[in-house]
């Protein structure tokens, strides 16, 4: 009988939301509005942790800036490094960034072993840049983390919307807590998504503009905090409170 | 010292088992280690011997008595197999260390000796799981 599945639930026993950033389609800006959403968040002075799930393409270490700064302390487990105030854990601080050829009973594995050694204290929000579609890492967080609630990004087109709504479907299926569709990287007026995520009777939280400096902000998370990504992610965040 | 927190879990499963059972008391827990997870098994025990401690209850009396699944691991390119020593004689010390941690990032930081391919399967050797637990109802 595998015996750390049961710990899980005590380690995020004092968690008071799990917000995990999802999507069907890949590219279409999951990562930066995870990180995003944890910069903003502990900018309000609120206590955040990051959990990068994408174990293939692990990306929020490059958005927050984060480098080779060795094992994380131990302590009872595992105790997420501070980085810009947000407690962040990744399988990155393993695998020194090389590539990473996991099949999917491996995925589980790690995801198990992460839930049950990391110590994230207490938080009023822990935040999960999910990888792409619904695979093992999506099935994981369903089974595992209980209150996870599900924040779902797509982009303004037709492509990721198939994808996209996949992961919907599933969801309400499940019966699984989505707080809404949040459309990234809009270049023009359109109500194509919110049409779409309306026919599927779920709450659209509205859009945020192509940013072309964003570039400039990635690695630097004063910068992000200041950009325009930033503040149409502020804006979202308002009309559902966080 | 993160052995303390997979001494928790078996400890956690193991009430959970019992309550299930409904036993009233365990006796003894019969754990399993996988190799590749480097456990020391000093810190391990006296984790397990601090949290039996604090929290008594049905794990009050109990024994433990730890194994370790030796490893096994399998190509599935040229189907060669091989244990958790060939690997570490390639390994530094923090890809092993990383290892411990995770054992799952052996597919990151080793590929298989005889082919060198990184798509080999863990047949056994990791994990923390029980083996068996007796109690009275
Ligand atoms: N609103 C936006 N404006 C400009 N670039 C964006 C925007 N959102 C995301 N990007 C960029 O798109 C790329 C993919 O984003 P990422 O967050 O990694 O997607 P995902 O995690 O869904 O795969 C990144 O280079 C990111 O900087
Ligand atoms: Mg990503
Ligand atoms: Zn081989």
């Amino acid at each position: 009988m595998e015996a750390r599945v049961s710990v899980i639930e005590k380690r995020l026993k004092n968690i008071k939301r799990i917000i995990s950033v999802a999507s069907g389609k890949g590219g279409v800006g999951k990562s930066l509005v995870a990180s995003s959403l944890a910069l903003n968040l502990a900018n309000k002075g609120y206590n955040v942790g990051l959990f990068d799930l994408d174990l293939y393409g692990p990306s929020s270490h490059v958005i927050l800036g984060v480098k080779g700064q060795g094992f994380p302390e131990e302590e009872k487990g595992i105790i997420p490094p501070k980085v810009h105030g947000i407690g962040f854990m990744s399988v990155v601080y393993f695998t020194e960034d090389k590539p990473s050829p996991f099949r999917g009973i491996d995925v589980s594995n790690i995801i198990i072993e992460l839930l049950a050694i990391t110590q994230w204290g207490s938080l009023d929000y822990l935040v999960i840049d999910m990888p792409p579609g619904i695979g093992d890492e999506t099935l994981d967080v369903i089974r595992l983390i209980k209150k996870s609630e599900f924040l779902v990004v797509s982009t303004p087109s037709k492509v990721a919307l198939a994808a996209v709504s996949k992961l919907l479907k599933l969801l309400k299926e499940l019966k699984i807590p989505i707080i809404g569709v949040l459309e990234n990287m809009a270049m023009t007026k359109s109500s194509f998504i919110q049409n779409e995520v309306g026919k599927l009777g779920l709450p659209y939280l509205g859009s945020i503009s192509f940013d072309k400096n964003l570039e400039e902000s990635i690695g630097k998370p004063d910068r992000l905090l200041d950009a325009d990504f930033m503040k149409d992610l502020d804006k979202i965040l308002e009309g559902i409170n966080l | 010292m993160h052995e303390w927190a997979l001494a928790e879990s078996i400890l956690v499963a193991a009430v959970e088992a019992a309550e299930k059972e409904k036993l009233k008391t365990i006796i003894e827990i019969k754990i399993s280690i996988g190799e590749l997870q480097q456990i020391e098994q000093d810190i391990f025990e006296f984790a397990l011997g601090e949290i039996i401690k604090s929290q008594g209850g049905k794990l009050k009396n109990v024994k433990t008595i730890i194994e370790t699944e030796k490893s096994t691991l399998k190509c599935k390119n040229c189907e060669h197999t091989w244990d958790f020593s060939d690997m570490k004689k390639k390994l530094n010390e923090d890809e092993s260390e990383a290892i411990h941690f995770i054992p799952e990032v052996a597919f990151v930081h080793t590929r298989c000796p005889k082919c060198g391919s990184p798509d080999f399967e863990i047949m056994s050797g990791r994990g923390v799981s029980i083996i068996s637990i007796r109690g009275e109802r």
